[in-house]
């Protein structure tokens, strides 16, 4: 409990250290930050209201002092672009993220375990020789650029998915549930999640095998294999649970990472998520938009590493296999 | 230095067993290759719009004459991917130096001083974990200037703990080890330990770490490029297929245009894993059986 009560302690100084080098950074930018603040297509009484509200006529160290506070409550400004409020902004983008990002890193790791596990027991063979250079190549190829051979190849000449966006021409967006159920979002997603995927598998399925080689060796296995268990039965009761506590650990990291990467694929398949509001508000000089949104990524892979912290701890082999002796 | 005049035999005999390392390291020496000798291997001017009697030569297909085609604005694609190694390999060594560099360093003096030191780098690094990569590249570039300084600033900047991790693990176990004592014992003041007894030791698995920062450092170089905020002046393989991806060359099937770049970024981020598997099994015998 009071491991539990530490890490969270820490979580949270973490998280303080990141939004204030985020307020630093984006007061690095040359010329005036009010102006860089306040769009100058807003009107009068907008700017003025909006220079109190964020107190960019005041000190800097009164300035983050506000921005902190406002942070706190959720208020990260009003975007340039759309005249919106960046939380509402980003509280639309977020859903498309997660959906995006759960779906290929599950996808991705159900895979990887599966064929990772395979692989250990194929070790030396013609099929190792060809699957882990395939494997470490996905890990190399550009993640935009697989995007594209896939968009090239199955939406352009194939025809099979579409181009782009989260939903055709003349669909409407309705609330969140109802896009869950639509065929036609479904049917955006695959192509982005099957990048995504392609990209992440390399990882869950080397460290997968790698565990179970590693495994295999112990003595517990040896053991198994002595009272005469079947293959199968060693390889799925007793290797593959105790393989898979380091992959637990990286899928927490993996899904962390991921919705800050999903940057590029988000961008060449124009889908409708938060990495692709990160690069318009960049591309725009549309800085209270970027701000947010990268406050955001940045707090989500600060909980997830924590997570992953905290599951490693708790899942560590020795410590759980001396409990259950 | 009994090391360094048996270097190139042990090397040799490292790359003859080790087929993965042997393939990443030919893979490197032809892009070694094809940086120094591009403006005699090259075709044609990488930046020259071509013409065909009086009009621009755009999207020609592969032929003789242009074996990768041409871009939409008549530039010759092989032309470019072959001046694009130029521009790998200065991002890549640059940042790889760097960040394995800071890695190195903050390991060893994390992993050897202990206490208040270790502490501190250990919180710089999860400081440092906090930080999403490309978004920070993205926001850094647009708020300073877009290029290749923002792409190797990121990669130093954020990338160092892997290597710190690593190299303090081993400086931990070295510490420990009789010759350590030896010195410590004939009077060798604490930096003298460090940095001439220590650190030659934790140097190769340095120099592996190295060889995937290159990978991730032209990953970052062609993602930045990709989405706009890189050095549009600089012929590399992340400008290229932004190009291609903004010139409709998807939707025009133009295959000779933009899979070439990335299939060349896949094999020299490809052939950094590939030493480093081979390389691991040689600086941890341990794992050599799996």
């Amino acid at each position: 409990m009071r491991r539990a009560l530490g890490r969270l302690g820490h979580l949270f100084l973490v998280m303080w250290v990141v939004a204030s080098l985020t307020f630093v950074l984006f007061r690095l930018m040359p010329g005036d930050p009010t102006l860089n603040f306040l769009s100058p297509s807003f009107s009068e009484e907008t700017r003025a209201a909006l220079l109190k509200g964020f107190g960019l006529d005041k000190s800097i160290w009164q300035q983050y002092l506000i921005y902190m506070n406002n942070l706190l409550h959720g208020d990260l400004g009003m975007s340039f672009l759309q005249g919106k409020s960046v939380y509402a902004l980003l509280a639309e983008a977020l859903p498309n993220t997660i959906i995006l990002t759960i779906v290929s890193v599950c996808g991705a790791y159900a895979f990887g375990i599966v064929a990772g596990a395979f692989l250990a027991f194929q070790r030396g063979g013609a099929t190792e020789a060809v699957a882990i250079p395939v494997a470490l190549a996905t890990r190399a190829a550009p993640e935009f650029w697989l995007g594209m051979l896939l968009l090239a190849g199955l939406s352009f000449e194939a025809g099979w998915f579409p181009t782009g966006g989260a939903l055709s021409p003349g669909e409407q967006p309705g609330s969140f549930s109802v896009l869950l159920l639509s065929r036609d979002y479904w049917w955006h997603l695959a192509l982005p999640a099957l990048t995504l995927m392609l990209y992440l598998l390399g990882l869950p399925l080397l460290l997968m095998r790698a565990t179970m080689l590693d495994v295999l060796n112990d003595e517990f296995i040896v053991m198994a294999r002595m009272k005469g268990l079947s293959r199968w039965s060693i390889i799925m009761r007793h290797a593959a649970r105790n393989a898979l506590l380091p992959i637990v650990t990286a899928f927490a990291l993996g899904l962390g990472a991921s919705i800050g990467g999903n940057v590029v694929i988000e961008s060449v398949f124009a889908w409708p998520g938060i990495g692709r509001l990160l690069v318009q508000a960049v591309q725009s000089a549309d800085y209270p938009l970027a701000q947010g949104a990268f406050i955001l990524i940045a707090a989500v892979l600060v909980v997830m590493n924590s997570v992953a912290d905290f599951v490693y701890s708790a899942l560590d082999p020795r410590v759980s296999l001396r409990a259950r002796r | 230095m009994r090391g360094v005049s048996a270097l190139p035999f042990a090397l040799w005999r490292f790359l003859r067993c080790e087929a993965f390392a042997a393939v990443g390291a030919s893979i490197y020496f032809c892009i070694a290759m094809l940086a120094i000798f591009a403006d005699r291997l090259a075709p044609y001017d990488p930046r020259a719009i071509l013409r065909v009697g009086s009009r621009v030569a755009r999207y020609l297909p592969m032929s003789a004459d242009h074996w990768l085609g041409t871009t939409s604005s008549g530039r010759d694609v092989l032309s470019q991917v072959i001046y694009g190694t130029r521009a790998a390999l200065a991002v890549g060594l640059t940042a790889a130096f760097v960040v394995v560099a800071i890695g190195t360093l903050l390991g060893l003096l994390s992993g050897y001083l202990g206490g208040w030191t270790d502490r501190i780098v250990t919180w710089l690094a999860d400081i440092v974990l906090g930080l999403p990569f490309l978004p920070f590249m993205l926001v850094l570039a647009a708020l300073t200037h877009p290029g290749t300084g923002v792409v190797i600033f990121t990669v130093s900047a954020l990338l160092w703990p892997n290597t710190a991790r690593v190299i303090r693990s081993q400086v931990l176990s070295l510490r420990e080890r009789a010759w350590v004592e030896a010195a410590r014992v004939t009077g060798c003041s604490t930096t003298r330990i460090m940095f001439v007894h220590v650190l030659p030791q934790v140097l190769p698995l340095a120099a592996l770490y190295g060889s995937v920062a290159i990978g991730w450092a032209i990953l970052a170089e062609a993602s930045a490029s990709f989405l706009g905020f890189g050095d549009p002046e600089t012929l590399s393989w992340g400008v290229m297929l932004q190009e291609a991806y903004a010139n409709q060359a998807l939707s025009r099937g133009a295959w000779n245009w933009f899979a070439p770049p990335g299939a060349a970024i896949m094999s020299m981020v490809l052939a950094g894993f590939l030493i480093s598997r081979g390389s691991e099994k040689l600086l941890f015998p341990k794992l050599a059986d799996q």
